[in-house]
């Protein structure tokens, strides 16, 4: 009797150790996931806040050799680049993202979802070179308006995902509301449905730019980028990702720094538009839905 | 038909409604219908780039390791291998790490802790690919050349695989920033496969006297080892398709060295590299053959994924 109590003992304490084992494994593993985020942080900032100054942001790139120089022109391109590609993708995409929550029944809706969830897993290289291929080439040059071409392609789908996500949160009983009122059915959609969840679409904008604005392969082999102020759309247009690349790669110390510092203003941009959705997003109600 | 013409009886307000609908729904369709013809329009131009060059090679252009633009030369090989050799290394350290952490979010945390630190996974996945670049040109780069090759140079050197020169810049290090920047996918995707288990199989375990462990072995892994496998496909998918931090890391010779730590070149990093000095007709047409390619692959194994969790989640809700 005995010796089955110790057998059933060893067992358990065999058994308890694997436990505190795998969860150790577990709190470990954990632990180094978020380890690389920090040391990302700590890197840019330690390095960017040095080279970070107001030169930074109004002044032209300096000649090689030459000490400091900005990356005004850079950002101005981003600028250029980024409003271009929204004014193309934001009313196609909120449209599209309308069809796909208010005409679920019908095979165009079927063709159109799967056409987005294909854009969406596109690799933005993959864009880049269509663009490429389609715009620069004939062309004959790269340009701001291929560059934000591309774009555009990139934010389309995240556009319409997010707008259909948010105005299938709309209660039935609201688009029901509208219809017994005798309105047509195109009213309730526009001034019902999408007026009732427009801050909540327009926050989803938001995240598809903060998405777009660090894209650098597509811009790379579109936009392409030049050291001076950008001149017209259908010239090669300087932007923030492509620079903190080309001066990534050269040999330069100082162009070092100063790809660091652009790091620093991306990501503090981009961290800047994400928090402030996600805290829009779960005043919304959002939230809820998805966790 | 009659609904069609009704409008013109200008007192009947319900076909007026229904004709503006008809209108409403026309112009959506016409505008959505710009986003159907942009993807046809990829296809067809990657389709069309790519056909000069496989009108010459054929499918030889796939197993083909002879990569020489400034000779016409044109072999996809090299960068198969990379981008095949590079996404596998990324998810067999990504793997476990992703899912320790999903299991950590779900199973372990209490909500307090989970919500922030999910919030940290995310934020990892915010962070642009040529930042991760740039990080790991000065940082890990060197960090993998003091410190990691000559590990793997003292311990395994007699394997050829594990022995590379000394660069800190080749397939290793790209390996491990793809496997940083694909973490956060997998663990989303785990998170929400392990969120779908019913609590009641948690329980059901739980009562047979099982310990956490066990638990989360019997009732978590296996019933959603599905859905483990399509975050990995997932992931596979991203880090095929990412470039800039890959291309800033691999060190972008067109070569298939056996070594994990040998530079090499992946398709979406040529691409990147070069398009924009891409002069010959040939030479673009390659690039447009291996982004068909690269379009091709990922689109496949993205489906996959997509098909496992449908699957799995029909068959968790049962």
């Amino acid at each position: 009797m005995s010796s089955l109590n110790s057998a059933l003992h060893s067992t358990l304490r065999k058994r308890r150790f694997k436990n505190n084992l795998m969860t150790f494994v577990i709190y470990l593993f954990s632990l180094i996931a978020i380890i690389p985020l920090f040391l990302v942080f700590f890197h840019i900032i330690k390095n960017g806040s040095s080279s970070l100054n107001l030169d930074f942001f109004t002044q032209l790139p300096a000649p090689v050799g030459e000490p400091d120089g900005g990356m005004a022109n850079s950002i101005v391109g981003s600028l250029i680049l980024i409003s271009l590609a929204s004014i193309i993708a934001v009313p196609l995409g909120i449209l599209a993202g309308l069809y796909l929550s208010e005409y679920t029944e019908d095979y165009f809706a079927s063709a159109l979802r799967w056409t987005v969830d294909l854009l969406m897993s596109i690799p933005s290289i993959v864009v880049g070179l269509f663009v490429y291929t389609s715009i620069v080439v004939p062309l004959k040059s790269f340009s701001a308006l291929a560059g934000s071409i591309a774009l555009s392609i990139l934010m389309l789908p995240i556009v319409a995902k997010t707008t259909e996500e948010v105005l299938k949160l709309t209660p039935t009983h609201i688009r029901e509301a509208g219809l017994a009122l005798g309105l047509s059915r195109w009213r309730v959609i526009l001034f019902v449905v999408l007026r009732g969840k427009s801050s909540a679409v327009l926050t989803g904008v938001v995240l598809a730019l903060g998405r777009v604005a660090g894209e650098t392969a597509p811009l790379l082999v579109t936009a392409f980028g030049n050291r001076n102020w950008p001149q017209s759309i259908f010239q090669p247009t300087p932007s923030l990702p492509v620079q903190i690349y080309n001066y990534a790669i050269s040999p330069y110390e100082n162009w070092h720094r100063q790809a660091w510092a652009g790091a620093l203003t991306l990501v503090t941009l981009i961290f800047v538009i994400n928090i402030l959705t996600r805290l829009i997003f779960s005043k919304d109600g959002l939230d809820k839905n998805q966790s | 038909m009659r609904s069609l013409f009704s409008f013109l009886n200008r007192e009947n307000k319900r076909s007026e409604i229904r004709h503006s609908d008809f209108a409403f729904v026309f112009f959506l369709r016409s505008i959505a219908s710009l986003i159907i013809i942009v993807l046809i329009f990829l296809l067809l131009y990657l389709w069309n780039g790519s056909l000069p060059i496989l009108k010459i090679t054929g499918f030889k252009f796939f197993t083909d390791s002879n990569w020489d633009p400034t000779a016409d030369q044109y072999g996809a090989l090299p960068f198969i291998y990379g981008t095949l050799l590079t996404a596998v290394v990324a998810l067999l350290i990504a793997t476990p790490i992703a899912v320790s952490t999903a299991l950590f979010l779900t199973e372990i945390a209490s909500k307090k802790i989970a919500k922030p630190f999910g919030f940290l996974i995310e934020m990892l996945s915010t962070i642009p690919s040529v930042v991760y670049g740039l990080w790991g040109i000065f940082v890990l780069a060197p960090f993998v050349k003091i410190y990691i090759q000559p590990l793997f140079n003292n311990y395994l050197g007699f394997i050829p695989f594990f022995k590379g020169p000394p660069f800190g810049i080749g397939i290793f290090s790209a390996s491990l920033i793809l496997a940083v920047m694909i973490l956060p996918t997998i663990t989303a995707v785990c998170r929400e496969v392990f969120l779908s288990i019913p609590t009641t199989l948690r329980e059901g375990v739980y009562a047979l006297g099982s310990t956490r462990w066990e638990m989360i072995k019997t009732a978590v892994l296996e019933a959603g080892f599905s859905g483990i496998l399509a975050a990995i496909a997932l992931g596979f998918g991203r880090a095929m398709g990412e470039t800039m931090a890959v291309t800033m890391l691999i060190g972008n010779r067109a070569d298939i060295a056996f070594s994990l730590f040998a530079p090499g070149a992946t398709m979406a990093s040529v691409i990147a590299n070069e398009s924009p000095e891409a002069t010959s007709m040939l030479h673009v047409s390659s690039l447009s053959a291996i982004g068909l390619t690269l379009f091709i692959v990922s689109l496949a194994v993205s489906g996959i994924s997509r098909l496992i969790t449908q699957l799995t989640k029909r068959r968790l809700s049962k």
